[in-house]
């Protein structure tokens, strides 16, 4: 195992977490999902997450749909997927992602369509969004650990 | 003999013969895998269901054909859930004349609204809890029930 190479990595993946956190990518749930990962679990972080983004995929466009029609809104059914929506993300620690659903809840319960729109649109590029950047940080994940070294434990406090 | 329920990794469960069995109850996938997982992690059965009915079933108190009936010691349900709430499925148990009206319901919920948590407590559920759920919450919940268990 080439230790440098171990360092470096795990510096990197440090940097790049810290900074997540900082951008307001993510909060402290998400440090709590990763206190649920041991060897015996390893991908529970990445799992999870993943079925978040396949959730957010879905919502949206089930969402999309109800929002197609100007003179149809399906207001309720609407409400219940950003309420899943908020629901997931609050839960996995996609902070901004629940931070539009917040937004997204007080353009429903007024029957904003457009405000609606707005704020669909904003989900749907703040998901992919997370989606690229926790990419990023699970390849740094699997460099450090083909490099024969462990991913080191962060405290965001 | 009850162990102290401090802080450290020492677990409270380390002194019971048996393990607690959860029947946890959530509509949403994620909250559902995030649940069994802290609850495994700290040492418990797991059963989920996805909805009160689901619930219901696995308590016995659906379909009189059911035969998938299992005994469990704690019930964790989410509030919000289409069809059954949570509080509608805390009521038909708490309802119930046999032994499983003394099964603890604990009460998850993303909304911090205080008529909701005052209702839940009045009808019977033996704590409130906000979402996001943390590991750190599954073990003061273990060692509130334990302690209320002798």
């Amino acid at each position: 195992m080439n230790t440098t190479v171990v360092a470096q990595l795990q510096r990197q993946f440090q940097d790049y977490i810290v900074s997540l956190y900082q951008q307001g990518f993510l909060d402290n749930q998400f440090s709590e999902l990763r206190k649920l990962q041991d060897e015996g679990t390893p991908d529970f972080v990445s799992e999870v997450v993943f079925l978040f983004f396949d959730d957010c995929s879905k919502l949206i466009n089930t969402m999309s749909t109800s929002l197609e029609q100007p003179d149809n809104v399906d207001f309720k059914q609407l409400d219940s997927g950003v309420h899943q929506l908020k629901g997931s993300s609050s839960s996995v620690g996609a902070k901004r992602v629940k931070n539009v659903c917040i937004s997204f809840k007080e353009c429903c319960d007024v029957q904003n369509r457009e405000g609606c729109l707005r704020c669909l649109q904003q989900v749907d590029y703040e998901y992919k969004m997370l989606k690229t950047k926790l990419q990023e940080l699970f390849n740094l994940e699997q460099q450090i650990l083909q490099a024969g070294g462990t991913i080191p434990q962060v405290d965001i406090s | 003999m009850k162990n102290g329920c401090g802080s450290g990794s020492e677990s409270c469960l380390s002194s019971m013969e048996e393990e607690l069995h959860v029947l946890a109850v959530d509509d949403n996938l994620i909250d559902r895998k995030l649940l069994e997982r802290i609850l495994k992690i700290s040492s418990c059965k797991v059963t989920t269901a996805e909805n009160g009915l689901r619930a219901l079933e696995y308590l016995g108190l659906g379909d009189p054909q059911q035969t998938n009936v299992m005994k469990v010691n704690l019930i964790i349900t989410d509030y919000c859930m289409p069809g059954m709430t949570g509080f509608e499925l805390l009521k038909k148990v708490k309802q119930e004349s046999s032994n499983l009206k003394e099964v603890p319901v604990v009460i998850l919920s993303s909304e911090n609204i205080p008529t909701r948590i005052n209702k839940c407590l009045a009808s019977g559920a033996q704590m409130f809890m906000q979402k996001p759920l943390k590991l750190s919450d599954v073990e003061k919940l273990k060692c509130h029930l334990l302690n209320c268990r002798s």
